[in-house]
């Protein structure tokens, strides 16, 4: 399909993010000091497993920003395309089919029939009161009875998707290690299944099949039911979950990322040349920080809203005010925590400029800029590389806390605040609405809870204080 | 001793004023106060007359900084900088944008804050210091690697998912408290009950993870060896010398924290329609009263930074090394 | 009645996982008879720590009892149930360990410490409690007991701390008292007063002390036998005397003549090769046999066995029987000194009346209320191709004087005149460009190089910053002789220091500061954080280079017997000054200021023929922030006369190189 590309604020600001990664990957790779730790961390069992779960969402989120102008259905009389005025991303133009099938409003998951009763007229002409048969959930079944035996015969061909497609990959994966490894694939294949291998391989197998599995499952079943029901309006809690992970992951990095330059550069600064320049950027780092950042947060999404609401024609469409708003969300909320880092970094750097091979570099006539860049800074970057893995998960938690207050995204983007935010207030409901806030805990629960095993495997493999032991 | 004390008093007058500075640039500057009133009134039908009354009303028609057309003194004074930001500083903190006097809402819901705040964080440091140190007493077994799993997991789960969770069992399924509500005097146990519950629980994953790292760091210092030497046992080790050492960093902690209970818990008030600041805030933040926010923004840096001079004065009170020096 | 009161037999102790096992203790045998003292003797890392701990349980989380066991008296402690192990600890075994700085609980009071330990073993009345705490300080020496017994650990010195420890494991009586590394962390002039409290605890109570050291000088001077041990064995067993007299096995031979003294100046001191072997394999050959000069094909075939030489002592080597005798090895003469020409090439660096201080602030303004005057009126002076050795104890000022001569620490005042330039007014554009001049050599060689950089780099950029060398080529070449030249293959320039040994990253250091082509070098304590074998390498190459190269050295320690071998001239260094300076043979033979007198006379002496008095020196060093009136020393001083309270003594001239600053020093005539 031609389309035209977008490229939105934090769409760039991802890719940035993820060249920066490449590169330091490519700088790690060369570094034994920086080397021997992720060896450490890839040989962690937990390390690995959270790796593939952290990947898949990662990929969910790569795809969910590559932003287009889809076509027009038709082109127009002159044969030129047109461009929909709509933005979308290369993740709903693959789930095109959640993306479109809508119903009325709410229903359960995996349900054939309306969460509500309506009147519908009978061909008899006489009204009834009844739950009403769903657009799309199961439109398929000429009988909602037979919805069960639908679903266990969907699951088993997702299922059997899945694991066809897990065994293949594990065939590749042990065909590569026997060729990396230079044996043949029969002893190769017989080392990682007996968990024999440096790198816990067995484990990285399974965590896939599981993910792939699962992925498989729903995707088969998604494709004929709502598998985590309809929210107010009728759309698919599933995707609304999926589309979440972005909202989710943009938070969580960028947030760091923009924060970083200046909580390293200060906190370097301060703790290496003291005097008024520590005196100078303390004060500002304490000023900072005793705002009560919720509060911070909050005046500065005010203002924000006052400045679009009456600057509404600067923006093009929705998409493009949502996602400027959430990259203010992100600044600030760097404004807000830049302050511990810096106050950790400057501390380091004060006792590393007191170390000998600093003192070694003054002795040499080294100039400041050089003593920075080749001893204090390779020599604080476990730490930032620490505060970075451990900030993640507290500010994808945060970003549902915010936006349930309303100072969080913007209403229009999905995120799992926002889906906590609408499904709070459906609790009060007789039956109660169960689903979207499920959805919403599930999906960002994996998520947090693999980023924090994650981050304690690189804080261990990281810290020079826990390394004394190996 | 005092000198110190009196000077980390001294340097907290530039931060305030830091502060000060910092939220009259947020709320009058970003966004003139003409915008502000558009936004309060509407974007639909504002006559400039409606834009003037509503500033008038609240007083935010005088200039921002300097006022040319009053004499003396009343042209600094006269000024939405003076009137505004200044007198924040003698926690004047005016009336707000729907016309009620702040500082009276302040007083009065100030208490209901407290009565959740204090019994969360009393029984929560009670409940998280028991369980690391028993934790830290099993180191290195099965019980410590499960505690440890099970904090992780208690961390991860979002804060909300506790307060839904809980409203959803203890009171709609077991109809055991009110979901939500409050009420005076000791009529308000039944109200406050589950959300202090609650906001135990939420915080006993990071609490525990983190005191348990702060034992085990003691555990392997020196003198614990010294004190087994001696020939105590090891229930005596932790709790006379691993307990007291563990119990500075931690206590200092709290300490910084204290002042902020003022300040309530934004989501757990609105969740329980407690009538703290925590709801307060919340309601102005959605109401978009800016004279509040503002208030609440002043108050909370006053608070933390009365919070930094309590902790430096708690350590020269808890840590003899800090005390004789 | 046996005469043993602690017997370790076969004792195996592991550390790690069983999957990948470090024999830290593998098959030790000691006796401890009762009312001894028994050296354990050895090399940091051969086991001496761990074999204690087995013997007390205490072992660290990582470490287990693999085999063997332990009898003290007829307990077998380790059948004992914790329970009744935990009453024999601090109960009939009491042990001090080396950082007295840490091993005391920061928030509990002295007093309190050390009830504990008494209520756990008498069960008295809180009187009694307390009346025992006073006794026990009272007893290690400590003045005004009951004020002490009130205040926390840190008012007080490391010395007192000690004592405190020392009280703690006295206050269960015990039979045998453990003390590791006890006086390592401690000046020689503290250490010789805690020696003699536990030589005289010792003869007081009668009870046995097992000590820990690496120190010969202190196994001599306090021990009645003694065990050395390498590798987790014991290699070598005898009464003190005799072991001094004629060391049986090839490594306490090799030890000896590895020792730094005046006598062996001229000669190239004994190295060691090689390091310890790795204690994460199976021995089936003797452990030394790698760095042993006799080795011969047995070593290499099998573990040699313990045999006994005489009753009650033995050694654990195959060829002891045929060893030469030791006055017939003596060591290789090094090239001499051209000192004669350097004399008159007249001084490579003049320091004249240096002050750095350090302002103290107080109050709410942070005036400045006083300065702690670290270096207070230094005025000393090197020529080409000497040594002069900066001596004095922890907090003397020695370290930071060492910085301030380089403009490392700008000083307060005073003049530093280094190859006709005054440092202290250079601007800082020309100071840079003459750094390549004169160089640093730290103490701790973990932090005196940036981890994160190869050892290539690390040389490369003093390179780099002196514009020394053209090409990368041509810096290359020069980093691969440089590394040649202290002893390194070339391609140690590719891997990080975190792979070398202590003495091989000190010897990298060495490389680095000469990659500038220095003229002057300050060597902070190089090789204080070294074994004495290590040390021996360090101390030969920097005594190559100076012969070579004609270099310069400001040799900053506290190690008298190395000043004794490298050094030209001493200066002695007493809070901030120098009391004393003249040449090594001045100064160190005929000292004659009371200070120097002590420090030298509490340097525990190799050779225990020669009978000796120490002279103890009370109390400690004063803060320098608050030195004592009139002389600093005068405090400590037991010769002082009025005039000492009054004003500081100038310097007296004794010779042309001797000076002294004392008012009972009258000039001699020259």
């Amino acid at each position: 399909m031609i389309s035209q590309l977008v490229i939105l604020w934090t769409d760039a600001l991802i890719f940035l993010l993820i060249t920066l990664a490449v590169a330091f990957g490519v700088y790690a790779s060369r570094k034994a000091h920086l080397r021997r730790p992720w060896g450490l961390v890839v040989r962690s069992r937990v390390g690995v497993g959270t790796m593939v779960v952290l990947a898949f969402y990662l990929s969910v989120g790569v795809l969910d920003s590559i932003h287009f102008h889809p076509a027009a259905e038709s082109p127009d009389s002159a044969g030129k395309v047109i461009y929909s005025s709509e933005i979308i991303s290369l993740f709903d133009s693959m789930v095109s089919g959640l993306r479109a099938r809508q119903e009325k409003t709410y229903s359960a998951p995996l349900a054939t029939h309306l969460y509500a009763k309506e009147s519908t007229e009978q061909a008899d002409g006489s009204t009834i009161r009844d739950f009403p048969r769903l657009e799309h959930g199961g439109s398929h079944l000429s009988d909602p009875d037979q919805r069960d035996a639908d679903i266990v015969r969907l699951s088993a061909i997702g299922i059997l998707k899945g694991l066809a497609v897990s065994v293949v990959a594990a065939n590749i994966l042990i065909v590569l290690l026997a060729v990396a490894a230079r044996r043949t694939f029969g002893e190769r294949a017989r080392e990682v299944l007996s968990a024999n291998t440096e790198i816990p391989w067995r484990v990285v197998l399974t965590v896939l099949g599981m993910m792939l599995v699962i992925t498989f499952w729903s995707a088969e079943l998604a494709s004929r039911y709502h598998i985590l029901g309809t929210d107010k309006v009728g759309e698919d809690v599933f995707y609304q979950a999926l589309k979440s992970i972005r909202t989710g992951l943009v938070i969580g990095t960028l947030t760091t990322l923009v924060m970083l330059p200046l909580a390293i550069m200060l906190g370097i600064m301060a703790g290496y040349f003291r005097g008024w320049v520590d005196d100078l950027i303390q004060y500002v780092y304490t000023t900072l920080n005793s705002i009560p950042g919720v509060l911070l947060i909050a005046a500065a999404i005010l203002m924000l809203q006052i400045y679009m609401s009456n600057h509404a024609e600067e923006f093009n469409s929705l998409v493009e005010r949502a996602d400027l708003r959430l990259l203010f969300l992100c600044i600030i909320l760097g404004v807000t925590s830049w302050t511990g880092l810096c106050r950790l970094l400057r501390g380091e750097s004060m006792k590393l400029r007191e170390v000998d091979y600093v003192q070694a570099a003054n002795a040499f006539g080294v100039s400041h800029l050089q003593i920075i860049g080749r001893h204090i800074l390779p020599n604080v970057l476990h730490i930032v590389l620490i505060t970075v893995v451990l900030d993640f998960s507290g500010l994808v938690l945060a970003e549902a806390v915010l936006s349930y207050v309303n100072i969080g995204v913007d209403p229009t983007m999905n995120s799992w605040g926002n889906m906590i935010n609408s499904a709070r207030l459906e609790m009060a409901r007789e039956p109660i609405v169960w689903w979207s806030l499920a959805a919403a805990m599930i999906f960002m629960f994996t998520l947090v809870l693999s980023a924090n095993l994650f981050a304690d495997v690189v804080r261990d493999a990281f810290d020079p204080r826990l390394g004394s032991s190996r | 001793m005092m000198a110190y004390i009196v000077r980390r008093a001294i340097y907290s007058i530039p931060i305030l004023i830091g502060v000060n500075v910092l939220t009259f640039l947020l709320f009058f500057v970003v966004n003139s106060p003409d915008d502000m009133a558009r936004m309060n009134l509407g974007l639909k039908r504002v006559t400039p007359e409606a834009i003037e009354n509503w500033k008038q009303e609240r007083g935010y028609h005088l200039p921002l900084l300097y006022n040319a057309s009053a004499q003396g003194t009343a042209r600094l004074t006269e000024t939405v900088f003076f009137q505004k930001s200044v007198k924040l500083f003698r926690f004047e903190f005016g009336s707000s944008d729907s016309g009620r006097d702040i500082g009276y809402d302040i007083s009065q819901r100030m208490w209901p804050s407290l009565a959740i705040a204090v019994p969360v964080l009393i029984v929560g440091l009670l409940v998280n210091i028991s369980y690391a140190l028993l934790i830290a007493f099993f180191r290195a077994t099965y019980i410590d690697f499960w505690s440890v799993v099970l904090c992780v997991v208690m961390m991860s789960i979002s804060g909300l998912f506790y307060i839904i969770g809980g409203q959803y069992l203890i009171s709609k399924l077991l109809h055991l408290v009110p979901i939500s509500g409050y009420d005076t005097g000791l009529n308000s146990i039944k109200f406050l009950i589950l959300p202090a519950i609650i906001g135990v629980i939420g915080g006993i994953g990071s609490g525990t993870r983190w005191y348990r790292t702060l034992f085990l760091e003691e555990i392997n210092k020196d003198y614990v060896r010294t004190a087994r030497a001696k020939g105590l046992s090891e229930t005596r080790v932790l709790f006379r010398h691993v307990l007291k050492n563990a119990l500075i960093p931690i206590l200092t902690g709290v300490v910084v924290i204290l002042p902020l209970l003022f300040m309530g818990s934004l989501i757990t008030e609105s969740f329980f329609g407690i009538p703290g600041l925590g709801s307060y805030t919340i309601d102005a933040i959605n109401s978009q009263d800016f004279a509040i926010v503002r208030s609440m923004v002043f108050l909370g840096s006053v608070l933390y930074i009365l919070g930094l001079l309590m902790t430096d004065i708690s350590y020269t009170l808890v840590d003899p090394r800090v005390r004789l020096s | 009645m046996s005469k043993t009161l602690l017997r370790i037999s076969n004792l195996k102790t592991r550390l790690g996982d069983a999957g990948n096992p470090v024999y830290a203790v593998d098959g030790v045998d000691i006796e401890v008879r009762k009312g001894e003292v028994f050296a354990l003797l050895g090399e940091s890392g051969c086991g001496k720590s761990m074999t204690a701990l087995s013997a007390m349980r205490l072992l660290p989380p990582s470490g287990t009892i693999v085999e063997g066991q332990a009898y003290l008296g007829d307990t077998s402690l380790f059948d004992l149930p914790e329970r009744e192990m935990r009453r024999v600890r601090g109960g009939r075994m009491g042990m001090i360990f080396q950082e007295p700085m840490t091993s005391l609980n920061a928030v509990v009071t002295i007093g309190e410490q050390i009830g504990e330990a008494v209520r756990l073993h008498d069960r008295d009345s809180r009187d009694a409690v307390s009346r025992r705490v006073v006794e026990l300080l009272r007893s290690v020496g400590i003045p005004d007991p009951e004020r002490r017994a009130r205040e926390y650990p840190h008012q007080l010195s490391g010395g007192m701390k000690q004592r405190v420890m020392i009280a703690i494991a006295l206050a269960g009586r015990p039979s045998l008292l453990i003390a590791d590394e006890p006086t390592t962390a401690l000046d020689v002039t503290i250490q010789a007063q805690v020696l003699s409290l536990l030589k005289d605890l010792q003869r007081d109570t009668g009870m046995a002390v097992l000590l820990i050291t690496h120190d010969l000088g202190v196994v001599s001077e306090v021990a009645d036998r003694v065990a050395v041990m390498y590798a987790g064995q014991i290699i070598e067993l005898a009464e003190t005397r005799k072991f001094f007299r004629q060391p049986a096995h090839p490594y306490s031979r090799k030890l000896f003549r590895s020792l730094p003294s005046l006598g062996n100046r001229g000669q190239e001191l004994a190295v060691i090769e090689g390091s310890v072997p790795r204690l994460n394999q199976r021995f089936s050959r003797c452990r030394f046999r790698e760095r042993c000069d006799q080795a011969q094909e047995i070593c290499a075939q099998q573990a040699p066995a313990w045999s006994e030489t005489a009753l009650g002592s033995g050694v654990r080597c195959h060829l002891f029987e045929h060893l030469p005798a030791l006055s017939a090895l003596s060591g290789k003469r090094a090239t001499e000194n051209h000192a004669g020409s350097a004399e008159q090439a007249g001084n490579l660096l003049e320091v004249e009346g240096l002050r750095v201080h350090f302002p103290i602030h107080k109050g709410v303004l942070r005036r400045v209320i006083g300065h702690v005057k670290a270096v207070d009126d230094l005025s000393l002076s090197i020529a080409q191709g000497r040594t002069m050795a900066l001596v004095g104890e922890s907090g003397c000022g020695k370290t930071t004087a060492g910085k301030g001569i380089l403009q490392l620490i700008r000083p307060t005042a005073g003049s530093v005149r280094f190859d006709g330039d005054d440092l202290t007014r250079l601007p800082a554009g020309k100071l840079r460009a003459r750094r390549a001049d004169m160089q640093i050599i730290f103490q701790d060689p973990v932090a005196s190089m940036n981890p994160r950089m190869l050892v290539g780099d690390i040389i490369l950029e003093g390179m780099q910053a002196q514009k020394i060398g053209v090409s990368r080529t041509e810096r290359q070449a020069r980093i691969r002789d440089l590394l040649d030249r202290v002893g390194l293959s070339v391609d140690a320039a590719d891997r990080y220091p975190n792979e070398f040994s202590g003495g091989q990253r000190q010897r990298i250091c060495i490389a680095r500061a000469l990659a500038v082509d220095p003229r002057f070098i300050v060597c902070d304590e190089p090789t204080s954080a070294l074994d004495v074998s290590v040390q021996a390498q360090v101390l030969n190459l920097l005594k190559d280079l100076q012969h070579q190269r004609g270099l310069s050295y400001l040799f900053i320690t506290h190690n008298i017997a190395v000043v004794s071998y490298l050094a030209h001239e001493v200066a002695v260094m007493y809070l901030g000054r120098i009391v004393e300076q003249g040449t090594v043979e001045e100064v160190l033979q005929s000292p004659r200021h009371p200070y120097t007198q002590a420090l030298l006379s509490a340097v525990p002496a190799i050779d225990p023929v020669l009978g000796r008095s120490v002279i103890r020196l009370e109390g400690d060093m004063p803060s320098p922030a608050n030195p004592p009136r009139g002389c600093h020393f005068h405090p400590r001083c037991n010769k002082g006369v009025d005039s000492c309270r009054s004003a500081y003594p100038d310097p007296v001239r004794l010779s042309q190189t001797h000076r002294v600053s004392c008012f009972r020093i009258e000039p001699e005539s020259i």
